[in-house]
């Protein structure tokens, strides 16, 4: 008989010297603890604190509110990662949940996240009175509703498509509804979640800048944070400021991007269900060194034994139905009373809605309102038009030279993620500077953030096309206009659609914040449905808020079934390269 | 290599069987009025201390049957009895290794393997050594740590059959776990597989395996039951009382496996044909479900077929072992042929018919000529499509126009693969077009 000696024991078995690594992941680890201690005694501060320190435009106080703002982001995507897993294994497991969950969820993601902030201010703030808590929850909860929906869904997805092999496996190893959770589910939607996570995120920083200074009626609340110095910075007209502001958000993104998402985008690559070895396998320095620093890898080894720990243990519910109760629930009848419910419930909620905006406004302002929807929906598709003429040749470009695309692409997911509102001023002075039409001008702060999807996601598309297909087009010699059109444009379809509905979600959000624009006292603002949400916003005129919102999700909702979706579907069936 | 402790011997000799299955009958609802059966009425049962094998051709519900005996699937009707208790999901004591491995991508050959005995609620270290104890059985020291998708073919099923070992199971099901793999790891595993079990060190009492490879049911099992196709029912059964290691050069073992050549191509008796409507290429009228093959196989097949060695006649276990093809792959080919008259299949063998003789000694044109005379000939579904096109003033028609009507005797998919075949028959015929983007038949010819 040969001794046994397993992979696993020869790790355990080497000293415990620390190495380089160790210092740095150490340095690192207590760094970002003393950090969250710092900025967690500071959310628990009295409302009035905000008032005794506000915020100022000193560039020294700029690492204190990134720091502020990245907390209520990281908060933020810790409660999406919740609500997705909750959320989705609910809507895929239980037949009934569905019905009600996944129209809903399509309507949330369609929302313009802004339009809620007015709401829950008031909410969050009745609910911790007095308490910086409050408004911080605020803050976070607007954030987390730009998050949570595409990564739910990309969850939900997942588990209506796990394969049946496994599916199969576990249940013939007779797994625990909670092993089978952790083992299966959660490990099999985890490159989906980590994609939509990473999207989230890039447009999440979006609304941290949106919503730390909030102002709803009378009530005016800045969170510190590089929103809030931004929003000062507009105040008192100091470019200088708004320049710090950008560099500081360009700090944080960079930081983010080594530190947390690399290494996540690293270590996922394990859940690919893929049989064989990737070709270009994602790395990340930050994952290496901690893989590498030993010290630290057995400091944490009691944490991690219990985070393996979880999926083992079986914890199944002991108490089962009675049978007859069981039947019951499961019969027709039960389907068509919980059906009945539901209809109820939804025609309940419409007339409240109804009832809400009509107390307070006439038949012409409902008029009034479609037709600002429809200035905007022009104002989103012109420029959504514009954008692809600009960026799809040189996307294309791009893609086709491989050392190019592998520098560019970086970029580009990284101005996806930047925020445009932080260089709002800079166009706003030139457009006041030299006097030009505000409705025409201040259009084009709306794609300025969300080009960029367009642009990563077509270099991606041309970067993916086969160099077989390519080659043939080549030897046939086809050229010009006839290659784009036979060659390309179809090759990239799926990935440009991709893109552009990003881009054209992203815009409609965009719009409330862009419509409108100040440069001191200075106030510009462009005809249309977003900026009818914000000047209602600043107003607290809530039946207005409401029928805009209404207004907004109904355009992207129709936009999405009439537009987006049938092109979706086009992408998926007939100009799929795989 | 270590021996893993087996369930104690003196079980084994009491008498009640492990599974005992009677009229069991599997019937999935599609449509309005096409019921498909996929199995009707299969009874059997499995003592201890045998190899069964499930041998037959896709379609002929051997896989749905081993789904319900491990409690993945609750059969329509019949009575399923796990040692004397009804089975109603998945139960202790049966384990399953899978065609496809089934493997967890994310966790490692060890983690793998422990995933059986986690849900047994076994605590971590006993885990840890049964799982070790498994993978050393089964070959594999030394890539505890690998993840599946470092591992060959060959590997990653032998974790599978740790994985299914470790639980010690009474029962291990085993669908097609050989036929994913190539031709030389998988005799390799065989034989390690059936040395082991020979030499009584697999902590397991019986193995009910599916396989369409009639040399490996051979090989491996104790028993063999041939099922039928259309509905799945058990053909007959034969016993291998040949003792292990057996080999395939054995003049009793080529003589068996004629034998249940035999067996499966045996004519069925006209009465039953017109019972089977849905069947594969059987079936009558409009209704006759049709398997999508490519012409250019059909052309191959009679071109082989025709030249020598077999000058137009060949015993199908040689033909299929010349071709390198599996009886899965073989069959719905030969019978397609046959369906067009272009040959016979009968008692194992293959013949060409004059008309096939005829195609393959023809230019391209000649053969679309014969093809599309013998498509509207023996296809009515290829008649009536001809028909409809040529009475409309159009001459175009929808495809759900045909599809519909052939739901009304088959399943939707089969319909649509029906569909798919007859357009691709027809195309290759000249003798009707499709356009995709409208989902229409045509006349047109873009020639």
């Amino acid at each position: 008989m040969r001794l046994h000696q397993p992979a696993f024991a020869t790790i355990a078995r080497r000293p415990y010297v620390a190495n380089l690594w160790d210092v740095l992941t150490f340095g690192l680890l207590f760094a970002v603890l003393i950090l969250l201690a710092h900025g967690g005694r500071e959310t628990l501060a009295p409302l009035t604190s905000l008032d005794v320190s506000p915020v100022s435009l000193d560039p020294a106080m700029l690492p204190e509110y990134a720091l502020r703002s990245t907390m209520r982001m990281l908060a933020a995507i810790v409660a999406s990662i919740i609500f997705s897993l909750a959320y989705g294994a609910l809507a895929a497991k239980s037949r009934r949940a569905e019905i009600v969950l996944i129209p809903l969820l399509d309507i949330l993601q369609s929302v313009p996240v802004l339009g809620f902030l007015s709401f829950t201010v008031v909410a969050f703030m009745a609910l911790f009175p007095g308490q910086v808590l409050g408004v911080e929850l605020a803050a976070i909860f607007a954030i987390f509703t730009s998050q949570a929906w595409n990564m739910t869904f990309s969850f939900y997805q997942s588990l209506k498509t796990l394969p049946s092999d496994l599916d199969e496996a576990s249940r013939s190893f007779r797994l625990s509804t909670w092993q089978r959770f952790w083992r299966l589910e959660v490990p099999f939607a985890m490159p989906g979640l980590v994609w939509n996570t990473m999207m989230s995120m890039s447009g999440g920083w979006f609304f941290v800048v949106a919503s730390e200074a909030i102002s709803v009626g009378n009530t005016t609340v800045a969170l510190p944070g590089i929103g809030s110095y931004l929003a000062l910075a507009i105040e008192k007209q100091s470019l200088a400021a708004v320049g710090w502001a950008v560099l500081a958000m360009l700090v944080v993104i960079l930081l983010y991007d080594q530190l947390l998402f690399r290494p996540i985008v690293a270590w996922a690559e394990k859940f690919r269900v893929e049989q064989t070895a990737a070709a270009t396998v994602p790395r990340s320095w930050f994952l290496d060194a901690v893989r590498r620093a030993r010290l630290f890898r057995w400091c944490l080894s009691p944490f991690t034994a219990f985070l393996q720990g979880i999926p083992r243990t079986r914890l199944q519910l002991p108490a089962e139905l009675p049978s007859g109760a069981r039947a019951a629930l499961s019969s027709a009848w039960a389907d068509r009373a919980w059906l009945a419910l539901v209809v109820a419930g939804a025609a309940y909620a419409v007339w409240l809605i109804v009832s809400f905006v009509m107390t307070g406004l006439p038949w012409s302002e409902w008029v009034r309102v479609f037709a600002l929807g429809g200035l905007t929906l022009l104002r989103v598709t012109v420029l959504i038009a514009l954008a692809t003429l600009i960026w799809v040749p040189i996307g294309v470009w791009i893609g086709l030279r491989p050392q190019l695309a592998e520098r560019v692409q970086p970029l580009a997911q990284f101005l996806a993620a930047f925020p445009a509102n932080i260089v709002f001023p800079f166009a706003v002075v030139a457009i006041v500077k030299f006097d030009l039409n505000p409705d025409i001008w201040l259009s084009f702060l709306i794609i300025l953030g969300t080009q960029w999807y367009i642009l990563f996601n077509v270099i991606a598309g041309a970067s993916a096309f086969p160099s077989d297909l390519k080659e043939a087009a080549a030897t046939f010699r086809i050229r010009g206009w006839d290659w784009w059109r036979k060659v390309i444009l179809p090759g990239i379809f799926p990935y440009y659609v991709t893109g552009a509905i990003t881009a054209s979600g992203g815009s409609w959000n965009a719009s409330i914040v862009a419509e409108v624009a100040t440069w001191g006292n200075t106030k510009l603002q462009a005809h249309g449905l977003g900026a009818y949400i914000a000047e209602a916003t600043a107003a607290g005129d809530y039946p207005r808020i409401v029928l805009g919102i209404a207004a907004m999700s109904l355009f992207v909702v129709m936009l999405n079934r009439l537009l987006w979706r049938p092109l979706y579907a086009l992408a998926a069936s007939r100009l799929r390269l795989d | 290599m270590p021996m893993l402790e087996t369930t104690d011997l003196g079980e084994r000799v009491a008498s009640a069987p492990l599974v005992e299955i009677a009229g069991v009958r599997q019937v999935y609802h599609k449509g309005d009025n096409a019921d498909l059966v996929v199995l009707d009425d299969v009874s059997l049962t499995i003592q201890q201390g045998e190899i069964v094998g499930l041998l037959g051709r896709s379609g002929s519900g051997k896989s749905t049957l081993l789904r319900i005996i491990a409690g993945l699937l609750q059969p329509t009707s019949g009575r399923v009895q796990w040692r004397g208790t009804p089975i109603s999901g998945p139960c202790e004591g049966i384990a399953m290794v899978f065609q496809s491995f089934a493997l967890f991508p994310w966790l490692t050959v060890l983690g793998n393997v422990e995933l059986g005995l986690e849900a047994l609620g076994i605590p971590a270290s006993e885990c840890r050594r049964r799982a070790i104890e498994a993978i050393d059985l089964i070959g594999l020291d030394g890539f505890e740590s690998a993840y599946p998708k470092e591992l060959s073919g060959g590997m990653r099923q032998r974790v599978g059959f740790a994985r299914a070992l470790v639980v010690h199971p009474r029962l291990m099901l085993m669908d097609e776990p050989f036929s994913a793999l190539d031709v030389l790891t998988a005799e390799t595993l065989r034989t390690d597989l059936i040395d082991l079990w020979s030499e009584g060190r697999l902590p397991i009492e019986s193995i009910l395996m599916v396989t369409h490879n009639i040399e490996e049911a051979v090989l491996l099992c104790d028993r063999i039951l041939i099922f039928s196709s259309n509905p799945g029912r058990v053909a007959s059964e034969v016993k291998v009382e040949i003792p292990h290691p057996r080999s395939r050069t054995d003049p009793v073992f080529r003589k068996l496996v004629d034998d249940i050549y035999g067996l499966m191509t045996q004519r069925p008796t006209t009465e039953r044909v017109e019972k089977r409507t849905g069947g594969v290429v059987l079936g009558s009228g409009i209704g006759m479900a049709l398997p999508r093959i490519s012409t250019n196989r059909l052309s191959g097949l009679m071109e082989a077929l025709a030249s020598p060695p077999y000058d137009g006649s060949a015993d199908l276990p040689d033909l299929a072992a010349t071709l390198q093809m599996e009886v899965d792959d073989l069959f719905p080919i030969a019978e397609a042929l046959q369906l067009l008259r272009f040959a016979e299949v009968a008692e194992g063998d293959v013949k060409l018919t004059p008309y096939g003789r005829r195609y393959v000694e023809s230019s391209l044109d000649a053969r679309k000529r014969l093809f599309a005379d013998h498509l509207l000939a023996f296809v009515p579904l290829a008649g009536l499509i001809r028909r409809v096109l040529d009475e409309r003033p159009s001459h175009r028609a929808p495809f759900r126009r045909f599809s519909e009507e052939l739901e009304d005797h088959m399943s939707e998919e089969r319909a649509e693969e029906t569909m798919r075949a007859v357009i691709s028959w027809g195309r290759y015929a000249e003798l009707f077009g499709y356009d995709e983007n409208t989902n229409e038949l045509n006349l047109d010819n873009p020639a």
